[in-house]
């Protein structure tokens, strides 16, 4: 028990940090330190989408990217019609451009659920180095696809010219647009809970265990770990378009595997299946490239040799070194 | 399209199938052997081409620089087994991605920090620059020629190799049953490093060759890893043989794909709308295919247990 608590702390620890930073930056005068805490939040709903897949299910995907595109094109596309004042489509019914977030979420939620639906699909028919390999295979053929389709700006990608607007918000303010991210990060991270506490996440964790059992129990393993899938690429697709709204940018780098990798491995070092470690691991590999990156432009040589470390001897990640090792693990 | 045209494109897509085959009959093989996904071995191919550039740039000589560029890999692989990933064998995939995506970052910025961001250029020997004439009149490059012929021997080498020598044998049985063949006093440890640095060997030969025809540049090898899983997905995970035909396979569509689909388009729609829809739809024919084999065959054309 006294681990847990540990991890417990540690997570009030970290959102009351989360929490305060932006005061703090405003204090010191670093405005710059919203930025980055804000691609903190946003990596970090990404990676707790993965999590839920990756740590709760045992589902390796390695083509998440595929699912933070989806949802940045699809912040990119609407806010470039509703700038343009061209509607998408007319035929057969009217759809138009719109600049409102609230909309341009459920539209990125929507799309890159019916992504992961369609991907999930056909890679969970397999398992193990397969399913690495074809979600590898499907978030590339995405990338590609945007590479060479030319309206949305092929290969040089689509810039958001203002970003998006949030009722009584004023979004262009980073502090604004901050807490925002934040409470959709927090909000992310409840799910993940709430999901796991539940039947359906007793459901997903004894599919990742042992599917014979599960199936004996008579439930179709296959089925909750489509429904896992569908929701960890959701999520990450919410924080694609976040992305793109923080950037101000959508492009086909959004999709590339080195994305994909690199959800992953914020989730890693964080810690695999805990409530927090994309947290964690968002803030360390931020606050990593931050310094190395301002070091040398080679900081990914040192990115590589860290993970290397930390696959090989700290398999739990940053929350299993301080709070040990997780009850269920 | 013409019948010459076709022919040409069916050639280019051999070739390409043969230079994809390099790839996957490593990764098949480490995998099949060693249980292991490899990431990496796209920066094997790397490490190759930059070798081949390297020294055929000091020499003057492109063939001293394959020779160097399979040297190189296979040093690099035998390296990076003895460091690295002889502690995976044990751990699950999750794991080994990981590691071996560290790799890459390794091997990547370490190439940019040797050679720089700017791509390289090797030229193709005089000997096999130019074109040939084939029978029926038909010029093709006679080193796109070299290629296939080439790949085609390797393939033929590599049958030879796993199913009439005794390393052969020890790499079959080792796929079988890997705590049999220890217990028959194999050395397992250096069994795994040889086919390891086999596989490394051929990845750096593939980068070479193909270094000739585009440039030599850190990150090359990234895509071709993903086609070489493509590849192996569709053949069947641990087979050469299939991993040869669904290369050649994949080669072909993904050439004759993205030369035919523009024009296809153009029959029924405005040119410059036929050709982006064309290439956007034929860079992902590739994919498609192999959903369509996943959806019929889920464990590959070839399948291991078959």
């Amino acid at each position: 028990m006294a681990s847990l608590s540990r991890e417990t702390l540690l997570n009030i620890f970290l959102t009351i940090g989360m929490l305060a930073l932006p005061f703090v930056a405003t204090a010191i005068d670093e405005p710059f330190y919203i930025t980055l805490a804000t691609r903190v939040a946003i990596l970090g709903l990404a990676g707790v989408g993965l999590n839920l897949a990756l740590g709760t299910g045992g589902l390796v995907s390695f083509g998440h990217a595929a699912f933070f595109g989806l949802g940045g094109y699809a912040a990119g596309i609407l806010a470039s019609h509703a700038l343009n004042y061209t509607p998408i489509m007319e035929s057969p019914f009217l759809i138009e451009g719109t600049n409102q977030m609230l909309i341009i979420w459920l539209v990125a939620i929507i799309v890159s659920g019916i992504g992961a639906y369609l991907i999930g699909l056909l890679s969970l028919r397999t398992s193990g180095v397969y399913f690495i390999m074809i979600t590898l295979a499907f978030a590339q053929m995405i990338y590609y696809f945007a590479i060479s389709w030319p309206a949305y700006g092929g290969e040089d990608g689509l810039s958001i010219y203002v970003r998006n607007a949030f009722p009584g918000v004023n979004t262009l303010d980073p502090q604004g647009f901050y807490f925002i991210c934040f409470a959709l990060l927090m909000a992310g991270i409840w799910l993940s809970a709430t999901l796991k506490n539940s039947r359906f996440g007793a459901a997903l964790q004894s599919a990742r265990q042992n599917e014979e059992r599960l199936s004996a129990v008579g439930v179709k393993p296959f089925n909750i770990k489509l429904t896992a899938f569908v929701i960890s690429g959701m999520m990450t697709g919410l924080a694609g378009a976040l992305f793109a709204d923080l950037n101000r940018f959508v492009s086909p780098s959004m999709l590339s595997w080195h994305m994909s990798g690199e959800i992953m491995i914020l989730v890693i070092l964080g810690g695999v299946g805990r409530l927090y470690g994309p947290l964690a691991g968002a803030i360390i590999y931020i606050i990593f490239e931050f310094i190395f990156g301002g070091m040398t432009e080679h900081w990914q040589f040192f990115l590589g040799l860290v993970l290397l470390g930390v696959v090989l001897f700290a398999r739990g990640g940053v929350i299993g070194l301080i709070a040990g090792r997780a009850r269920h693990d | 399209m013409t019948a010459a045209l076709f022919f040409e494109q069916l050639l280019n897509g051999l070739q390409f199938g043969v230079t994809l085959f390099l790839m996957a009959a490593g990764l098949t093989l480490v995998f099949g052997v060693m249980g292991l996904i490899n990431l990496a071995h796209g920066s094997l191919y790397m490490v190759g081409a930059f070798a081949c550039a390297a020294v055929a740039a000091a020499t003057g000589s492109f063939w001293l620089g394959l020779v160097a560029s399979i040297v190189a890999a296979a040093f690099a692989g035998a390296l990076i087994e003895m460091t690295v990933i002889r502690r995976l064998y044990n751990r699950d995939h999750l794991d080994q991605v990981l590691a071996t995506f560290a790799l890459i970052l390794i091997f990547s910025e370490g190439c940019r920090f040797i050679f720089g961001s700017f791509p390289l250029f090797l030229d193709v020997p005089a000997i096999l620059a130019g074109p040939i004439t084939l029978p029926g009149g038909l010029p093709y490059p006679i080193y796109r020629l070299s290629i296939i012929v080439v790949g085609g021997l390797v393939a033929l080498g590599l049958y030879l190799l796993i199913a009439k020598t005794r390393l052969g044998i020890r790499i079959r049985a080792g796929e079988a049953d890997r705590e049999m063949i220890a217990a028959l006093g194999v050395d397992i440890r250096t069994l795994y490093t040889i086919v390891f640095a086999l596989g490394a060997g051929l990845a750096g030969f593939a980068g070479a060759l193909v270094g000739a025809l585009q440039s030599v540049q850190v990150g090359m090898g990234e895509p071709v890893l993903i086609l070489a899983f493509v590849v192996i997905v569709i053949g069947g995970i641990g087979s050469i043989k299939g991993a040869l035909i669904a290369s050649i396979l994949v080669g072909i569509v993904d050439t004759l794909g993205r030369v035919s689909l523009p024009s296809l388009f153009g029959l029924f729609m405005d040119p410059s709308a036929a050709n982006s829809i064309g290439s956007s739809l034929s860079s992902m024919l590739i994919y498609v295919l192999m959903a369509v084999v996943l959806i019929f065959k889920p464990e590959g054309l070839v399948s291991q247990n078959g």
